[in-house]
């Protein structure tokens, strides 16, 4: 049941994801592009558990340490970069 | 009290969800869009937080140096990179999306714990997908960088040695959800699985030529998405699988968007390297008639309303401050002036925009191809700067022309047409341009930065 419940989650968030980025103009697709690359470092979540515990080996928690590296790269520099875009679009004064 | 502290972070991750998404939702606009981005940031930062809380994560130590080190690579990457060089970034940062998500399918293989038919599954596609979109981000990255040819790369024999690899890795597959029954220990065979997916993402990538670039920046952008969603079924994380599907659903938009504006299919743009190159025995009649940039001036001097129509070579020749002072000058004079932005111009989505932004050009002088065709018959001059083929008539009136049905900006029907180039190479579609060669265009060659400083200074005199 577990799957089929995850894969709810997954249907769902697919509809409000394409509902979402349908309304970004064209002249945000940089910004959006690098945005969702931020938002894909949440991997970094997942594999915070695995670089934490200890009962998984360390192994285990050396690879989960690298993915923790990674995926900070990503969410550190995707939003940054995306910020500094970003404060770049103005109206005309 | 586990289940406590379990209850209080997974209640925060229902909360991190709901501002992605409002963060994607003020990101529908240029105005409130900063603030949208500040909103997902604050989610990421909330989610992270909370599951430190988790009673299973006993050591810090490995955490606090990958965050740390990890922070300073991100920070440097995002302050020197120059605005030029985004799309180099954005692909870099899809690869190492894709890589986090193959070493967390690793490390959860290699921890061993519970794993049923079903993680098994999801995990050997958290591998794959996280492989492909690794090594395919890096040529992408290299062809962008042109650390590479550019152009596609294709040998006789390239659709075999595909079908191949995908066989293998489909083997590889089962093999690794039924591997009790085999001789290979599930490491062995997950060494293998990387590198064919390894493989299997360069090959996909080689192929494809350098005007089809922002179709693969979305797709790749949109598999680093799906990499991290089926992390999360591996893990059961709920906020992964949510937050991967957002990204994956919105680099499937873009995908799309990008494959409608070059009217071709994804299978078209991925395979169509493999196919023999189209020719057509159609003669271009007409003369080129080239322009000097002191001549340009005396035209633009007099016109009401001029179009600039952007492409990647004004990225290349940097020429977006002085084209924003060519702006100011003319409208000084009395000119309107807009841009016309074809949604495939440049090397990524929105390329043209972020650059023009850059030189501080207001949003609300960019338009769109439709809003701008409707009435590009008005404008005086229409001014391209280093595009080729999102202003070649071809796609209208030849209908031989491999690129025939795509939409494109139709500047030769302006009053009159200069087009800023370097030499008369095509573009990279590599097909001939007739706007060259119409009775209202005029050539001005040379370096496009030069040319509009040129016609700048004229101006100030």
């Amino acid at each position: 049941m577990e799957g089929i419940y995850l894969l709810f989650i997954l249907l769902l968030s697919i509809f409000v994801g394409f509902e979402l980025i349908q309304k970004v103009p064209a002249t945000l697709h940089t910004p959006l592009m690098s945005g969702a690359n931020a938002i894909s470092g949440i991997t970094v979540v997942g594999a915070l558990a695995l670089a934490g515990d200890e009962t998984l080996g360390e192994y285990t928690m050396y690879l989960g340490a690298f993915a923790v590296f990674l995926a900070t790269i990503n969410v550190v520099g995707g939003y940054l970069v995306t910020d500094r875009m970003l404060a770049m679009f103005k109206k005309k004064k | 009290m586990t289940s406590n502290i379990d209850l209080v972070i997974n209640f925060t991750y229902v909360i991190a969800a709901g501002l992605f998404i409002y963060g994607l939702k003020l990101l529908g606009h240029p105005s409130s869009a900063r603030k949208g981005n500040l909103v997902s940031a604050v989610a990421m930062l909330i989610a992270i937080v909370v599951t430190l809380l988790d009673n299973n994560i006993i050591n810090f130590q490995w955490i606090a140096i990958a965050m740390l080190a990890g922070s300073v690579v991100g920070f440097f990457a995002a302050r020197l990179i120059a605005m030029t060089d985004m799309p180099e970034m954005v692909s870099l940062l899809n690869g190492v999306g894709g890589l986090a998500s193959v070493f967390v399918a690793w490390a959860t293989i290699q921890s061993g714990a519970g794993l049923t038919a079903f993680i098994l599954v999801v995990t050997f596609l958290a591998l794959l997908i996280g492989g492909v979109t690794f090594s395919g981000s890096i040529v992408a990255w290299a062809k962008l960088s042109e650390r590479i040819t550019g152009r596609a790369v294709t040998f006789s024999g390239q659709a075999v040695v595909n079908g191949i690899i995908v066989l293998a890795i489909i083997a590889t597959g089962y093999a690794f959800v039924a591997q009790p029954d085999l001789a290979l220990t599930s490491t062995e065979v997950l060494y293998i699985a990387l590198g064919l997916s390894l493989l299997f993402g360069i090959m996909l990538v080689l192929p494809i030529g350098g005007a089809d670039m922002p179709v693969v920046i979305s797709l790749l952008n949109s598999y680093s998405g799906l990499a991290a969603c089926a992390a999360g079924f591996a893990l059961q994380n709920n906020i992964l699988i949510v937050a991967g599907s957002l990204v994956g659903a919105s680099g499937i938009i873009l995908t799309n968007i990008m494959c409608k504006a070059m009217n071709r299919s994804l299978s078209n743009v991925l395979f169509s390297g493999f196919m023999a190159v189209h020719k057509t025995d159609m003669v271009i009649e007409g003369e080129v008639k080239p322009l000097s940039a002191d001549d340009a001036f005396y035209v633009l001097e007099a016109a009401q309303s001029v179009v600039v129509i952007p492409g990647y070579g004004m990225a290349v020749a940097q020429a977006q401050h002085v084209m924003k002072e060519l702006q100011l000058q003319l409208e000084e004079n009395g000119c309107e002036v807009a841009y016309a932005i074809h949604p495939v111009a440049g090397r990524m989505p929105g390329h043209m925009n972020v650059l023009l932004a850059e030189a501080d050009v207001s949003y609300e002088h960019l338009f769109e191809m439709d809003e701008i065709n409707k009435r590009i018959e008005n404008f005086d001059v229409a001014m391209v700067i280093g595009a080729n083929d999102v202003v070649n008539p071809a796609a209208r009136e030849m209908k031989g022309s491999p690129i025939y049905g795509m939409p494109v900006i139709n500047a030769d029907l302006a009053k009159n047409v200069f087009v800023l180039k370097r030499g008369m190479a095509s573009g990279f579609a590599g097909i001939d341009n007739p706007l060259f060669f119409k009775p209202n265009t005029r050539m001005i060659f040379g370096d496009a930065k030069e040319t509009l400083g040129t016609i700048v200074r004229q101006f100030n005199d």
